[in-house]
């Protein structure tokens, strides 16, 4: 992700990246050989382990004096700490960013995507997050020095309890090549295995409607669409899913969609460049032995 | 405990937006406006911490126009108990960014010294997700981010947040600022009593002048326009 955003950061100028966490130096010495990339700054400090947000926004704004544009990917963890960091600067933060116009004028989807706005920046120093389905990761080829820089003081105004992340060998939902995502129609828990199932032979992520995640059937970080992930891979298989805009809002940049569906008059169709009028518990299994 | 709970008046999610022919944005002229869906939520969780005894006012404000009366009765109707309206636009067009919402929600706290705010994780017209980091910000309160479980005890709250690739729980001191996010819970439905009641229910109004907060824009809109359409392709039956 960080490579991504730093694709949309390198159309601004020089760019620094920083590592804060604890134990970091590894991704430092990654990011360092990223392409573009002239410092990395690395903070390592166990207040910065578990990504809260008042420390880091902290130590971000301590910095920001020596720049004049500061670049997130849109993830849930830059979404917390970023418009922090923009209200203690006195600045307007500039959500989602899909495009570059030039130092001050930002490209950005708002009504779930269903307009796009492009907004200048009268602030002297800009906080952006960066949505990266549109970047391409930067390549590696850069030799950039690592500075180690020492932890701002931690305001103690929360503390980590515990984090429950699932372990997927699967590609990761917002860069995956091919995402494979089941609806409310797939009606049960345990019958999204075929989703699962297709998704696999495919090398594919699996997504999910928030009908779905609602429902219990696909766990919360599946969720594709307005409030969920936002995805534009090669192929995108909407699988008993209808297509409401909000779902729509974080999928309809995909290069290819197929839908399987059968209501012949869903929505989904209208977007689909594949449609495939079926009952997805015969057409999935087929297709997934098939294939 | 008093929980204090902002709430916008958005376009309805179910309306399909249109962008003005002159590209200055979107037309919400004579459309259906809603609450934000999250705030219902937000409002929502406030009654049930009043329900179990954690809470004994609720105080919403909404920031906008006049007409933004309507989402504040509402929220009077789903069971909060006192509303104010924070007038600092004539046309439903002038939208204020988040940062001068945050401005004005902390003078408004100032007033009002909620042991809690509890926002939405996002206004889904313009799709920010920014208030209430920035409010935290701004009075130096801890934050807690797509809450979709909040067990408040005492000095602090137990908050379990929606993060990429799974769920975080933190630990937050109080006073907190809280957003939510769409699994917290279902937003109960005002009744018809309930509204009639909430006619009658306190409702101030003030002005971004009187809260001394200057609310001109930072961004300004070059343009908006349509995404590009996507054509159907073939259909095929089984
Ligand atoms: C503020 C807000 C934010 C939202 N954010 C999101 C979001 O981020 N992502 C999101 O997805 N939604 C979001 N939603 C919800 C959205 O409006 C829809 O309710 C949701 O996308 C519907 O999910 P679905 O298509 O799975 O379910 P449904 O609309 O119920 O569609 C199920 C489909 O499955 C088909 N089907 C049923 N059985 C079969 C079968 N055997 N074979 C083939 N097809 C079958 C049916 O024909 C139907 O088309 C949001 C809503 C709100 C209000
Ligand atoms: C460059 C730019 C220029 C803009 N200019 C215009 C314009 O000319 N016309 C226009 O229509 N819009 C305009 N806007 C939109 C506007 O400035 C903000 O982007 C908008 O207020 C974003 O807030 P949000 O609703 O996305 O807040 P979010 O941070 O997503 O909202 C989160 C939560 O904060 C609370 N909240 C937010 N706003 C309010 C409120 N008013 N009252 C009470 N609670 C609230 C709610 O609890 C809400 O759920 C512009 C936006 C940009 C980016």
């Amino acid at each position: 992700q960080t490579a991504k955003a730093l694709s949309a950061a390198k159309e601004l100028g020089d760019v620094t990246i920083l590592c804060a966490s604890a134990g970091c130096s590894d991704a430092a010495e990654a990011a360092a050989k990223l392409d573009g990339v002239a410092k990395v700054l690395c903070a390592d400090d166990a207040a910065y382990g578990n990504g809260l947000a008042e420390p880091i926004a902290d130590l971000i704004v301590s910095l920001a004096g020596d720049y004049d544009h500061i670049v997130g990917p849109s993830t849930a963890s830059a979404k917390n700490i970023l418009p922090r960091v923009a209200a203690l600067l006195d600045v307007m933060v500039i959500s989602d960013v899909m495009g570059v116009v030039d130092a001050d004028t930002f490209e950005r989807p708002i009504y779930a995507g269903n307009a796009i706005q492009t907004v200048k920046s009268a602030d002297a120093k800009k906080v952006l997050s960066v949505r990266t389905a549109g970047y391409d990761a930067a390549s590696e080829g850069g030799s950039a020095s690592v500075e180690t820089i020492s932890a701002t003081a931690n305001p103690g105004l929360s503390e980590w309890v515990e984090d429950k992340v699932q372990e997927s060998d699967r590609p990761e939902l917002t860069s995956a090549k091919i995402v494979v995502s089941g609806g409310r129609g797939v009606g049960s828990e345990e019958d999204f295995a075929i989703i699962e199932a297709l998704a696999d032979k495919l090398g594919a992520a699996v997504g999910a409607s928030r009908a779905a995640v609602d429902s219990g059937y696909a766990p919360n970080d599946w969720q594709v669409g307005q409030t969920g992930k936002v995805v534009a891979p090669e192929l995108y298989v909407a699988v008993g899913i209808s297509g409401a805009i909000q779902h729509l809002a974080g999928m309809k940049d995909s290069k290819v969609i197929v839908a399987i569906n059968k209501d012949e008059e869903a929505p989904i169709f209208q977007v689909a460049d594949y449609g495939l009028v079926a009952d997805l518990f015969d057409a999935v299994p087929e297709l997934t032995k098939a294939l | 405990m008093k929980v204090l709970v902002p709430v916008k008046r958005v376009i309805d999610y179910n309306v399909k937006v249109r962008v003005k022919a002159d590209g200055s944005g979107v037309d919400l002229a004579n459309v259906k406006m809603s609450m934000n869906p999250f705030d219902e939520i937000a409002v929502e969780e406030a009654i049930r911490m009043k329900e179990a005894g954690k809470v004994d006012e609720i105080v919403v404000v909404s920031i906008g126009i006049e007409k933004s009366q309507e989402t504040l009765r509402t929220a009077l109707a789903m069971g909060a108990d006192r509303a104010i309206l924070v007038n600092a636009a004539d046309d439903v067009h002038t939208d204020i960014e988040p940062l001068a919402v945050a401005k004005l929600l902390k003078a408004v706290i100032a007033e009002e010294n909620p042991g809690l705010v509890l926002c939405g994780k996002q206004a889904i017209d313009n799709d920010m997700n920014a208030t209430g980091q920035m409010l935290s910000a701004l009075l130096g309160w801890s934050q807690a981010t797509f809450a979709s479980e909040i067990n408040v005890d005492g000095d602090s709250a137990t908050v379990t947040r929606e993060v990429d690739g799974g769920l975080q729980t933190i630990k937050v001191k109080m006073p907190a600022i809280v957003t939510v996010d769409l699994r917290l819970n279902e937003p109960r439905y005002a009744s018809l009593p309930n509204i009639m009641k909430a006619k009658k229910k306190p409702l101030d109004t003030k002005t971004a002048a009187d809260l001394g907060v200057d609310v001109a824009p930072r961004l300004s809109v070059v343009k908006t326009t349509e995404p590009a359409e996507r054509a159907a392709g073939v259909k095929v039956a089984d």
